[in-house]
């Protein structure tokens, strides 16, 4: 059947290098020395760790809970024991640390005893915190979790979902290789996806520079009989792996600013999630490991399913890196960012490692001024005017920047590829990105603080004023008894004290009230004392009383 | 010229009807400046600019009574955005007031701390928790970093540590401009 594609605006064509990493089938990788697994994975807060130093893993125990429902949780990817749970440097740009799970692999990899689902039995919710629990997120790189996309829109059903397999970045084919050998599994993933979504249609748009996974995909798709669901080629062009790209050129269907695709029936998954959801349910298996390419400048470049916490330099050696290698990006050319270290592990958000040198990248040329061409206007693929927000990101006025909806931005890298000044316009555009939101940060915080001071105040002011009525309310009660016993006696003198009797007759109320409280007073912490205790309290008491001459007759109890 | 005369008066009550119904239907409680100055400054109500808090020194500013100079948690951009907002020129921070610190939280060293409830009564965000003769300790998120706690306390077990960057707060950088390659 044809189908009508729709084309996106801008985009761009770079020189995809992926073929060399594809002719090689995927390989496993030895287990290394440790595994370093950050706990803070995915957007939400950070799980919290569930396992010690000392304690024995098995091979998907969680040792990093979920924390709310807008987190993930994290799994041991092997089996061994736990020897630190300390801050490490994770796989970002800034080089920071994040508290991270380390493991020293036993060399068995023996999977723990897991937690099944009937997935036929199981209720939408229940499959929802089942995936949720099983560290499930999107692989495609921006690692949300699976769960909070596996719901149906307001109408309780989708018209159509879409599978991404474009993989338009340069050098990565891990999508690839995973449709050529996997496919009959992704599209079981696919079919319990379709199920939770109740979605009408299912679309897998796979880039036409892939015509191996492509023809793996449909003969998969044959092979089950599934209707509805369709395998379609799409023209090569960076990035066509976009969510609202692909959603753009297979629906048509434009997402404006501000609103959702699911708003329009649609929702958008990587293969590579589709098949981890396979393992998930079919297999109990939570997310440990995932397909990694590694490329550029390397003897074999290829494609390893790699354990989620293994160190970058342990997979690339396999690879064999050629020794002018000076920095390895996480993900591609376009979008990639340049890792703090060698050694810093493979995360869920790892679908890449680019192994990098002066040769094969060489340092940017100088940055020259914008001459306001257009060229990365022409080239955005989200419609934006990217020269405008260079402007004002580089003189901070970030109000501006907004102004020109910089938050659509995906961060495709497409303007800074075609500007002839070289401009490393992406880069501006995070800096405004995290500025911003520092300030919202900042404005929530003083809002916060705001609110508390004036809680404070208000509260001070009302306990003051609690005080004095109380005050006012017990001076009261004390007259009134006052006047009413001195009434009693004296009605026939007088009719009502006068103000300084009052007063008088107050005070010796207190102090008479004072008397009998200190006559009554116990001594304290007495009553728990063992009876040895009492009886030397009781002697010594004998004593000073003997010792006292008697001014007061003795209480009637000691009489008797 | 009566005509001429009736009219203008009756266009004068008209008017002035309209406005006086104006002034009681849209009248604005308290000065919407002070509120916006509020909004600019950090909110941390530690008096460094010489006032009990945020809101009495934006009451200042508006009443023209204090520069917008002496805020030091709000820093240099503070200090911009006042004088874009009020129209002033730019000045730099007063040194008398203080100098402009990065953003830290008060940490109270518990072995040390007698539980006199001091620290307490002075935090103007109520970010301590604790009781007479309790431990007391501090609820970082909700501490503004004013340092109101530090004097009160009598053992001085209470120490300001600067807020360390996280991967969620890390802030990509300006970009390098570069003018010319590198040899």
């Amino acid at each position: 059947m044809l189908r009508k594609l729709f084309k996106f605006h801008g985009g761009v064509k770079p020189q995809t290098n992926k073929e060399q990493s594809t002719t090689a089938p995927i390989a496993p990788v030895p287990l290394p020395d440790r595994l370093v697994i950050p706990l803070h994975q995915s957007v939400g807060g950070p799980p919290r760790p569930q396992v010690q130093p000392g304690d024995r893993v098995f091979k998907g125990q969680r040792i990093g809970a979920a924390d709310g429902n807008l987190s993930s949780a994290v799994h041991a990817s092997t089996s061994g024991i736990v020897r630190d749970v300390v801050p490490a440097v994770m796989p970002h740009t800034s080089g920071l640390t994040t508290l991270s799970v380390v493991i020293e692999p036993d060399g068995e990899d023996r999977w723990g005893e897991l937690d099944r689902i009937n997935v036929r039995a199981a209720t939408p919710d229940e499959l929802r915190d089942y995936l949720r629990d099983a560290g499930v997120v999107g692989l495609g790189g921006a690692v949300f979790p699976s769960h909070l996309k596996l719901k149906p829109g307001k109408e309780g059903s989708l018209d159509t979902l879409v599978i991404n397999g474009a993989e338009c970045e340069p050098f990565i084919t891990c999508d690839d290789m995973l449709m050529r050998e996997r496919a009959t599994d992704m599209l079981k993933g696919i079919s319990a996806m379709r199920h939770m979504l109740q979605a009408r249609d299912v679309l897998i748009g796979i880039e036409d520079n892939k015509p191996e996974a492509l023809a793996a995909v449909q003969a998969a798709i044959t092979a089950s009989g599934e209707k509805g669901i369709e395998a379609i080629a799409i023209p090569t062009r960076y990035p066509a792996g976009g969510a609202k790209q692909l959603i753009r050129v297979l629906t048509g269907i434009e997402v404006p600013h501000g609103r959702r695709s699911t708003d329009f029936g649609v929702q958008c998954f990587n293969v590579g999630t589709a098949y981890s959801i396979h393992e998930a349910l079919e297999h109990g298996r939570p997310l440990v490991s995932r397909l990694v390419t590694v490329a550029g400048n390397v003897n074999a470049p290829r494609n390893y399913e790699v354990l989620i916490g293994t160190p970058m330099d342990h997979v690339v050696r396999l690879a064999g890196a050629h020794p002018d290698t000076d920095r390895y990006i996480m993900g591609g050319p376009m979008m990639g960012v340049r890792m703090p270290a060698f050694d810093v592990p493979v995360v869920k958000a790892t679908n890449c490692i680019l192994v990098g040198s002066p040769a094969l990248f060489p340092p940017p040329p100088p940055e020259m001024p914008c001459i306001r061409c257009g060229e990365c206007a022409k080239a955005c693929p989200a419609d934006l005017a990217p020269f405008e927000m260079y402007w004002f990101s580089r003189a901070r006025n970030f109000g501006k920047t907004q102004e020109y909806h910089l938050f659509d931005c995906i961060e495709c890298g497409c303007c800074s590829f075609v500007c002839p000044s070289h401009i490393p316009l992406v880069d501006y555009f995070r800096f405004s990105k995290s500025e911003i939101w520092a300030r919202e940060r900042e404005k929530e915080a003083a809002d916060t603080a705001r609110e508390r001071f004036e809680f404070k105040n208000l509260r001070q002011e009302r306990e003051k004023q609690e005080k004095a009525e109380k005050l006012a309310a017990k001076a009261a009660a004390t007259r009134e008894k006052v006047a009413g016993e001195t009434a009693t006696p004296a009605a026939a003198t007088a009719a009502k004290p006068s103000g300084d009797d009052a007063k008088r007759a107050l005070i010796e109320a207190a102090m008479e009230k004072a008397r009998q409280q200190k006559a009554q007073a116990a001594p304290k912490n007495v009553d728990v004392t063992s009876p040895d205790v009492q009886a030397e309290m009781a002697a010594i008491d004998a004593r000073r009383r003997a010792a006292e001459p008697p001014t007061e007759p003795p209480p009637p109890a000691g009489q008797a | 010229m009566l005509t001429a005369l009736l009219v203008m008066t009756g266009i004068a009550l008209l008017l002035g009807a309209g406005l006086g119904f104006a002034s009681i239907k849209f009248k604005v409680e308290g000065d919407p400046l002070v509120d916006k100055i509020d909004a600019i400054l950090p909110q941390t109500q530690c008096g460094q600019c010489g006032f009990p808090g945020c809101r009495p020194y934006a009451n200042a500013i508006a009443g023209g009574e204090a520069e917008i100079n002496q805020c030091p948690p709000g820093g240099e951009e503070g200090i911009r955005k006042l004088a874009d907002l009020l129209g002033r020129e730019f000045k730099p921070l007063s040194e008398e007031h203080g100098v402009e610190k990065p953003k830290s939280v008060a940490v109270i060293d518990e072995v040390t701390c007698i539980g006199c409830t001091l620290c307490i009564q002075a935090c103007p965000v109520d970010a301590i928790v604790g009781a007479a003769k309790q431990m007391h300790t501090i609820i970082a998120a909700d501490c503004t970093g004013c340092e109101l706690c530090l004097a009160p306390c009598p053992v001085d077990c209470i120490a300001m540590e600067p807020i360390a960057e996280t991967v969620d707060t890390w802030k990509w950088r300006y970009p390098v401009f570069q003018i010319k390659q590198a040899a």
